[in-house]
């Protein structure tokens, strides 16, 4: 742990808290998800650390399985734009002509609608189950990776040590994995950060709006949605949700901050 | 004797190093350098890259570059302690008493503004002179530097003049506010020959005939000798020894300053045609894209097993595109390479994974030309998977086999090439072209990015290799002297045609026709007055036409 400065070590405290939290959730949530244990609204006592929400639940408890599912949904959906963008923005980029032509204007297309009633249209015809909401926000969100990634893979792609291994006659199979993506990896890990924040903004968006993760599940959305009307009589249930998100937020890109210093040394990655 | 106009006394120069993976440090880049410069004197700093030069150059204007910091010794210009200055006093003999020309004219003039503008743009700053008087000073340096059109010639914007005329319009820039004091820092390094002759001259003329004083830094001694009175020979940030033109030239003291006149004096017999060529190019015509016109036109040329083919040509004469061709990069338009007694298809996609192995090429930039993520190992290494399958021990054995090849030796196989100096990228280039076992290897400016000696040693490298394996070699360079030490056959290109091709001997040795002749003519040598004796020969020459 030698050498990790001070503000990616608390980055990285808050991300690991939160996801050990959330997979760890069945057995570290005083009382059960969707257990009525109080009244409603209670302030928060040595019982109920953060007190009970609309119905009377445990807050804390709702936190803590709301951000496993927050969190879940998130990474998935991070994951799958990563792959698809990074794979079809590399292609893209190393096949070139009618190949990148098409990926790239189809892609602008997409683009073009704006998000947030693409997926509300999408959301609305379709059973909103967890598969789903993964697989829209996925697919929604790899268009900015792809056009990120392509880029990137323009650059690298006309480097003399990719014409070097062409002539060796590699295929574009090695070309894009060993050729370009270490190289272009910092720019995507920073994106990543701040993808994995917008896809939790998106999927609280979400179910803020009543069409993500649906009741009597939890998430971090949703338990605003819930607790909205307690803000007018001073009730703070509401806000907690939105200091997790937060804290989240700001932990994952410190993380994403200092893996970006360490893989653009010019050493490969192996310098601090 | 008159008061100096520049005296640097035991200068040391300091930087922070922020090694990746280690601890800040400090490092010296200049130490306990002194010197003394009379006015209307011409005093060159020579050295290879690292040398300090250049922070050298820039502390007579007390400026460090990116975190450099002036950290001892005295600078005393025109009688005044300028080191600790403030910077006030800097502001106002920057670009007034002491001026500077960058290495690259193109980057360093600003493309959205005319050239007038910017040349006198220092001397109105300074309140010098009036704007018409400005002008006209410009025009009359224009003319002293021999530009085409004085008159009009600062309406143009940078990117409508040419490489070699933006050079000379900068030194105009410097001398436009007359300053004591001019530092050239490598003005000509980035030109071709043929052009770094005539900005020579001019920027020779115009210092005798203001009677400027100026420092003239550059990594190559056969320039400097050309235009200094004195020459001071830097290595690691120190002096290796100081003196007159003549004296450094004829009566190097030093060994270092002795290997840096050697230089290129490599004794190379020329090998006799054997009775089939391994590679045989006719009457290769390409063209990129759609543009409607040739960049190689009719190019026919041959190649021996075992020996090398120079390339020789200055920027644009298509010599790269021709690598680009025969590598299978540029289907050619019309024309046919046989190698090895078969057709080679044109496009890359054609040719079998064997015709690729046969063919490898090694690059001007190594730098650019290895993959910063992958280990040496990993460099030399996949070309001995991807074409003989070798793998595991087997195939690390033969790694460390061509690193002794390229003189490694141990322990680099871990390295990145961030970890490598230029000469050993370089190396590891050559490992990873001969990991293939190539019949030829096409070699693209492979030494025009490094300092002589470091060149030297690659050349000499690839010549023993060649004498070993018996690779043959496309080898493209703008420099004659690289030719010389290293060819069995040469043409020269010019405009995307061969001008003139055959074996060494021949086309070293009159008659030339013009444009070898212009060539050759125009490489500078490591004489004094070489440049005078040029210039006035041509003269005679075009008198006589």
């Amino acid at each position: 742990m030698k050498g990790i400065p001070i503000s990616a070590l608390l980055g990285l405290f808050f991300t690991v808290l939160y996801f050990a939290a959330a997979i760890l959730a069945p057995w570290i949530a005083p009382y059960g998800m969707s257990e009525i244990v109080g009244d409603v609204w209670e302030p928060a006592s040595t019982q109920f650390w953060l007190g009970t929400d609309n119905l009377g639940r445990d807050l804390l408890t709702r936190l803590i399985y709301g951000g496993r599912n927050t969190i879940f949904v998130a990474s998935m959906a991070t994951a799958l734009s990563f792959s698809l963008g990074a794979i079809l923005g590399f292609s893209a980029a190393v096949y070139g002509g009618w190949v990148d032509q098409a990926l790239a204007r189809f892609n602008d297309l997409v683009m073009s609608i704006p998000t947030l009633i693409f997926a509300l249209v999408v959301l609305s015809v379709m059973p909103v189950t967890l598969t789903v909401l993964i697989l829209v926000m996925g697919l929604l969100d790899s268009t900015r990776v792809f056009r990120l990634s392509r880029a990137v893979a323009v650059d690298i792609n006309v480097m003399d040590y990719v014409e070097a291994a062409r002539l060796r006659g590699e295929g574009q199979r090695w070309v894009i994995f060993r050729e370009i993506l270490p190289n272009a990896l910092s720019p995507l890990v920073a994106e990543l950060g701040l993808r994995f924040i917008f896809a939790i903004l998106f999927i609280s968006t979400l179910s803020f709006l009543g069409l993500g993760i649906q009741p009597p599940e939890a998430d971090w959305g949703g338990i605003v949605k819930e607790n909205r009307e307690g803000i007018v009589y001073g009730i703070p249930a509401a806000l907690w949700p939105a200091v997790a998100i937060v804290t989240l937020s700001i932990s994952v890109n410190l993380v994403a901050d200092w893996v970006l210093n360490r893989t653009t040394s010019l050493k490969g990655g192996r310098g601090a | 004797m008159p008061d100096p106009l520049l005296t640097i006394n035991n200068l040391r120069i300091e930087a922070t190093i922020y090694a990746p993976g280690e601890k800040p440090r400090d490092a010296m880049i200049v130490d306990d350098v002194s010197l003394t410069l009379e006015k209307g004197k011409v005093l060159g700093l020579i050295g290879e890259s690292g040398a300090g030069k250049s922070t050298i150059g820039l502390s007579a204007l007390a400026y460090g570059r990116g975190g450099i910091r002036l950290t001892g010794g005295t600078i005393t210009l025109n009688g005044r302690e300028i080191r600790l200055a403030d910077a006030a006093t800097l502001r106002s003999l920057r670009g007034r008493e002491v001026t500077y020309v960058a290495q690259s004219a193109a980057a360093a003039f600003n493309p959205a503004k005319k050239l007038m503008e910017q040349v006198t743009e220092a001397t109105l700053h300074h309140g010098l002179v009036s704007k018409s008087e400005a002008e006209a000073r410009a025009v009359e340096l224009f003319r002293t530097l021999s530009l085409p059109d004085p008159e009009t010639f600062g309406d143009r914007y940078p990117h409508q003049v040419s490489g070699g005329q933006l050079q000379r319009a900068m030194t105009a820039m410097a001398l436009c506010p007359h300053p004591d004091l001019v530092i050239f820092d490598e003005p000509t390094t980035a030109l071709d020959v043929t052009t770094q002759i005539d900005v020579l001259a001019a920027i020779k003329s115009a210092i005798t005939r203001t009677g400027v004083a100026a420092m003239y830094i550059t990594h190559d001694l056969a320039v400097v000798a050309q235009v200094s009175d004195d020459i001071m020979v830097l290595r690691n940030g120190q002096m290796v020894e100081c003196g007159s033109v003549q004296r450094i030239i004829e009566d190097p003291r030093e060994e270092y300053t002795q290997a840096l006149i050697s230089v290129r004096r490599i004794d190379h017999k020329e090998k006799k045609p054997t009775d089939t060529p391994l590679m045989t190019v006719e009457n290769i015509s390409a063209r990129y894209g759609a543009m409607g016109v040739d960049v190689l036109s009719d190019v026919s040329v041959e190649l021996y097993p075992g020996q090398t083919l120079a390339l020789v040509g200055e920027s644009g004469s298509g010599k790269s595109t021709m690598a680009r061709v025969i590598t299978g990069l540029l289907p050619p338009r019309v024309g046919q390479i046989t190698f090895d007694g078969k057709p080679l298809p044109g496009a890359l996609k054609d040719r079998s994974r064997e015709e690729l192995r046969q063919l490898q090429m090694i690059y001007q930039m190594a730098d650019v030309a290895m993959n910063p993520r992958q280990t040496v190992a990993t460099i030399i290494g996949r070309p001995l998977e991807f074409y003989f399958g070798l793998r595991g021990r087997e195939r690390d054995k033969r790694v460390q086999e061509l690193l002794d090849a390229i003189e490694l030796g141990e322990g680099f196989a871990d390295r990145y090439p961030a970890e490598l100096s230029g000469g050993q990228k370089q190396r590891v280039c050559i490992a990873r072209a001969l990991a293939a076992k190539p019949k030829m290897i096409i070699c693209d400016e492979v030494t025009s990015a490094l300092d002589p000696l470091v060149a030297d040693g690659i050349l000499k490298l690839l010549l023993n290799l060649q004498a070993r394996e018996g690779v043959a070699y496309l080898f493209i360079t703008h420099d004659i002297a690289t030719v010389r030490a290293i060819a069995d056959s040469i043409a020269v290109m010019y405009q995307g045609k061969v001008q003139r091709y055959g074996v060494k001997s021949t086309v070293l040795a009159p008659p030339f026709d013009d444009y070898t002749d212009l060539l050759l003519s125009s490489v500078p040598e490591m004489e004094l007055g070489w440049l005078e004796r040029v210039l006035e020969h041509r003269k005679m020459e075009s008198a006589g036409n």
